[in-house]
Formats: C-alpha cells, structure tokens, sequence
C-alpha cells in the first residue's frame, strides 16, 4: 500500500455562536488509513468533516493535511473528495459525466473523460452504464457512481459522510466490504463519519469516538471495544451492560467496585483511567452480554451476578436473557446456541458468572442513549 | 368516456366533477377560446357600418393582413414601413426586456432559494409589497423619477454628471426599466420556485471537486433551473411585447409600442377588424417566437408547467 496522505487536526475549536460544536479535537490519522468518526448525530462529526475538507474554517486550531495547513484554502483548492450523505449526483448529468466532472473542470475533452470514465466504472463494476442517468441506477449503484466521482479527481483524502445510510441493511453490510476493498486498493486516506458502530468496527483501521463535540477516545476497534475509556465509548460500542457503583478498592489495574444491586464485583480498570481511580469515586462497570456465563445456582463471590429473570428469547444463534438490571436497564446477556438444553427461568433469579478481565470499570460517566 | 375523466368523476362525484368540469370549460371556451375566435373573425372582415353588416360586402378578405405588410392601397410605399417597424422594435424590444430581466433577476432567484431564514421573508416581502400598487401608478412614479426634472436628473446633474437633463423617456430607458420592473416578480418567482428545490450538496459537490462559481452555475444551477428559466422569460416576453400602460406612459412620442397601434386601431379609427388582425398576427408571431426559442433550448411545454 502506498503511504498515502495523512491529516492532522490540531486545538481544533469550531463554535456557532454561543454554540460549541467541537470542543478541542486532537486527531493524527496515518496516511492511507481508514479512519472512522463514531458518535450519535449531532455530535459534531460532521462538522470536523466540513472543516476538513474546507466548508467551514475551524473556529480555532488548524488542519493539516500532508503536512500543510490548509487555513484559507477552500474547499475546490484542497486534495480531498467528499461523498454526501445522500451522495448528491447530478441528476441531468449522465452517470459519465457525473464520473468526470472534475476532469470537466480542468478542461479535459471528451474523449479523454470517456476513458477514464470507462476504467472507473470498471472498477466499481458498472462497466457499460456510463450513458444511464443517475435516476435509472439502484441505491447502491448511485452509491459506486458517487465514490468513483470523488476517486476521479484524485484527491489525496476521501470523506465519506454516512454515504451508506441511505441502504438497506443487505446492500449496506455488502458496501461495507466493498469499501473497504476499495480503500485498499486505491491506498488513500479515508475518513468516514458514521453513527454506526458496525460500520465503523468492520471498516476502520483507527476510530475516533465522538460525543456533545468532544472525542472519547482514538483507538482501533478492538481496543475501543474491549477497552473502552469512557461510559460513553462502553455504552454507545456495541451492547453492554451497566453497573453502577462506588470504588471500593483499588489493586494494581483492577478494582472492587461495590455495586448498587450486584454486591462488590471485581473488574478490570480500563487502561486510559489506570492509576486515576481511587477508592470512593463513582464507577461505572461494564460486562458484554457474551461475556456472561451460567453459573450454579447460589454461587456467591466478586465474579457473580444474580438477578431476575424478566423475559427470554431465542434468536437462531444465540439465547438472550434479560434481567433486571441497574437504574431501569436490563442485563442482557447472550448464551452462544450450541445446540444444549435451555430450561426457561422467567421469574426466577439466575446466577451469571464472568472473567474478571472482561469486566472494565471507567468512571462514571453519561450513557449513550439508544 | 375516457379513462381520466372516468376517474375525474369517480374521484370527484358526479355533482362537484360537473361544477368543476363546467367551471374549467366555462374559463378556457368562453372566456378565453369564444373571444379569440370572435377576434379572428373580425380580423378578416373589412371594416364596415353596421347597418352593412351581413350584407353584400360583407365577406372573407386578407386585406386587413395585407395592410401591415404592405400599407393603404396605391400608397406610395411598397411595404407598410411604419408599422412593420414598430412591430419589430416592439418584439426586439420584448426581447431585450427579457434578457435584461433575466440578468437581473437569476441571482436575486439564486439568493432567495439558497438561502433561508427570516431575512428572506423580509427580502419576499419587499418584492411583494411595490406590487400593491397598481400599475398605472408604478409607471407614473418612474415617469416622476425619470422625468427631465426628475429625481434621477436631479441627482445626475447635482453630481455634476451631465450639464443638461438627459432626457431619458425619449431615449426609452424609461420604458426598458418601466417594462422590466413590471414583470421581474414573474421572472423572480418561477425560477426561486425550482431553485429553492435544488439540493445544497450538489453545489457543494461542484465545489468540492474544484469548480468555479461560473462552472457551478453553468453546469449545475442553471440546468437544473432551466424549467423556471424558461417559464419565466416566456411570461416575461409575452406580457412586454403585449403591454401598453407602460409604453403609454413611459414611452417616447416618436417610439411607439405595436400594442399601441392596435390600441389606435380599435379605439382612434374605430376599425376593429384592422385591430383585430394586428393583435393576432402579434399572438401569433409571438407564439411562434416562444416555441421556437423552446425548441432551440430544448425545453419542453411539460417543464414549463413546473
């Protein structure tokens, strides 16, 4: 893979009035990257986007791309291609011309702009649609046409603002594969704005977790899944479940954590508050529902969970079983089917046992909403 | 019965379709179809006494046609140079308020429709409320403005401009502005109507991908607007080369609107089939202008509905 051009954002600010909408953004995205922002709408993802490729100028800090500060550079003078949300195709332009519209720009002929149109449309492979008209497309043909569009005009970075939102959940998981090869292939920086935690986990080298302006955390999904920083991050990544508490005691990078409900429990501080926790301080622990397991009736100890069973269901490949939980939230947990038997505990407590290591405290914290 | 109406009628009802149906055909036959035909009756009959109507001399004849091309009989001229001229003038003229016009009121258009807020209603509204004043009016506030003493020459001349008035009703840029001002709502409207519903990230796409201004307007807005362009100009065209308060008022003595001839026709020489074929041949003429420049554009009547 090539190097590709990285992006620096640097004390980033952007304020709309008395409005903050990026609070302080620090962020190194590696050349050749593909590099996500996750975070519920309105978080200010798209706005960092814009600032990026040059429709707002950030209200403080600076934006670098490969190096240069791009500060009054507009968005026609900077390398970066942006694919809209709803992608944005000109409708009376056929699906070539939509392709070569930039080379339209420098003046290229038209003879030149079908060649290149042709090889793009091969490799989004659309070959031979050229002459269509963007209404005459499915949505996930229009959604190629759009990243061969930005791949026409070379840009060093490509944006993408939840390009895939618009899908349905088949042609959506199918795109997702389809970008990322795409990336690959062409070796340049993506940066791709999303509220799904899917599209973000399955796609990106590194994601940036985005709430109320402010970044969470910067880490590769598997660190952000596992090793959350923040009750947000561990809230909004994938399904949790909550437990609220006070630290109890701190040993090394773990901690007891006297909960609500569940009794003291043992987990795992997470890395980025190892060494911040002290003993009193507001907790909050997380455990996956896949990290739950049975365990004997009436086990007691700082690894287990009882609680009553509220409602259970089956769901092909796995056993969900919902308990009541802490501060109204369920506890979900997520038995692999493996073809046991199952006995039904509908209003019955249930005892739950997890690895302590799997378990992570962060302080806490506001929990994303759903 | 065919299928729409069936479907008209189901939709509707057999007594409210009826009402609706009647009413429609009452406007289009006897409002608008019945008067014109009446028009193109009188216009190739000759000019007689009523007592002569229906008698021996009345029939058919071309020669209140003939007449605008070639003028009285044994006149002097080979062709009726005099009106024809200002049957030109008045379509070129038509024309050039149309272009000017269109200049003028595309970016006010492009403003209004991409831009929203209270401020815009407050920008409507200006454009709106001259309009409650009725034309007549309109016409004499710009006569007073550009009048010899008026508050242009007052001002040119106060800024040491021109030494003398310039006299602008006789050089007709009273007219022009009297003309454009008339009609810019309608130019203003149809193309604020299509432009409102253009997709803001289409122009931020051009501009992404390094287009200019003028690129983004050639390529993107004004192809997308073409339907509000064109319904635009063709009021706009229609309604000038058919004015007559205007160029009354504002015009020149020596330049004279084709409108005014027919009103002349009608109302001076009391000979209403000479009038009467004077005002088809503009309809015409001017229909035919319309599709053909339509056709050049490749604009189809459907968009023009938009």
């Amino acid at each position: 893979m090539s190097a590709g051009v990285g992006v620096d954002l640097e004390n980033i600010w952007i304020r709309f009035g008395d409005f903050v909408a990026v609070r302080d953004a620090n962020v190194n995205i590696n050349g050749g990257d593909f590099f996500s922002f996750l975070g519920p709408s309105g978080c200010g993802k798209t706005t960092i986007l814009r600032a990026v490729s040059g429709f707002l100028e950030p209200s403080e800090g600076n934006v670098l791309i490969g190096g240069q500060n791009m500060q009054g550079f507009g968005p026609n003078k900077r390398p970066t291609a942006l694919i809209f949300q709803n992608l944005a195709l000109f409708p009376l332009m056929k699906v070539w011309e939509n392709i070569t519209f930039s080379l339209e720009i420098k003046g290229a002929s038209s003879a030149e702009r079908r060649k290149r149109a042709d090889e793009l449309l091969d490799m989004i492979a659309l070959p031979g649609q050229g002459d269509k008209l963007p209404s005459e497309l499915s949505g996930g043909q229009k959604q190629r046409v759009a990243i061969a569009r930005a791949l026409c005009a070379e840009p060093d970075v490509l944006l993408l603002d939840e390009p895939l939102s618009a899908l349905d959940l088949k042609l959506r998981q199918h795109m997702r594969t389809e970008l990322r090869e795409i990336q690959q292939r062409v070796g340049i920086t993506f940066i791709y704005i999303t509220h799904d935690q899917g599209e973000a986990l399955t796609m990106s080298d590194d994601i940036a977790v985005m709430k109320a302006g402010v970044i969470d955390q910067i880490a590769d999904g598997r660190t952000i899944y596992n090793d959350p920083s923040t009750a947000f991050c561990a809230s909004f990544v994938g399904e949790n479940n909550v437990f609220r508490g006070k630290v109890k005691k701190v040993s090394g990078d773990h901690a007891m954590i006297s909960t609500n409900r569940s009794g003291d429990l043992m987990a795992r501080i997470s890395t980025a508050n190892q060494g911040k926790m002290k003993e009193g301080d507001d907790a909050m622990m997380f455990i996956r529902p896949e990290a739950l397991a049975l365990a004997p009736e009436g086990a007691q100890g700082d690894h287990f969970v009882t609680a009553q069973v509220t409602n259970e269901e089956f769901e092909g490949n796995s056993f969900n079983i919902f308990m009541e939980g802490d501060g109204g939230k369920e506890i979900k947990v997520s038995l692999p089917n493996l073809g046991q038997s199952f006995d039904s505990h509908r209003g019955q407590p249930m005892t739950l046992e997890y690895e302590v290591d799997n378990a992570v405290v962060v302080p806490a914290g506001e929990l994303a909403t759903e | 019965m065919p299928g729409f109406l069936k479907e008209f009628f189901n939709r509707n009802g057999i007594g409210m379709g009826s009402l609706m149906l009647g009413l429609v055909l009452f406007w289009t036959i006897g409002l608008i179809i019945l008067p014109q035909l009446s028009i193109l009756d009188f216009s190739f009959r000759p000019n007689l006494p009523p007592p002569e109507y229906g008698g021996p001399k009345d029939v058919y004849t071309l020669e209140n046609y003939r007449y605008l091309v070639f003028g009285p009989e044994g006149g002097g001229q080979d062709y009726n140079s005099v009106d024809l001229r200002v049957f030109f003038r008045t379509l070129v003229a038509a024309v050039c308020v149309t272009l000017f016009n269109l200049i003028l009121c595309y970016p006010i258009a492009y403003y209004l429709g991409q831009n929203k807020g209270n401020h815009m209603r407050i920008f409507a509204l200006m454009l709106i409320i001259p309009y409650w004043i009725n034309e007549i009016l309109r016409a004499f506030a710009l006569r007073i403005i550009f009048g010899e003493s008026g508050v242009l020459n007052t001002v040119l001349m106060g800024l040491g401009v021109f030494d003398t008035p310039f006299d602008f009703i006789r050089n007709d840029i009273a007219l022009y502005a009297g003309l454009g001002y008339a009609y810019i709502l309608l130019m203003i409207f149809p193309i604020y109507n299509v432009i409102e519903s253009l997709d803001r990230n289409q122009i931020e796409a051009a501009r992404d991908m390094g287009a200019s201004w003028p690129m983004i307007h050639k390529r993107v807005v004004i192809p997308y607007a073409k339907p509000g362009i064109s319904s635009g100009c063709t009021m706009v065209f229609m309604l000038s080369a058919g004015a007559l308060a205007a160029p009354q008022i504002l015009g020149g003595p020596s330049s004279l609107w084709f409108t005014q001839l027919i009103y002349q026709q009608f109302n001076d020489n009391n000979d209403w089939p000479q009038g009467a074929a004077y005002a088809i041949v503009l309809l015409a003429v001017c229909i035919l202008f319309v599709l053909a420049v339509m056709r050049m554009f490749k604009v189809n009547m459907g968009d023009i509905g938009k």
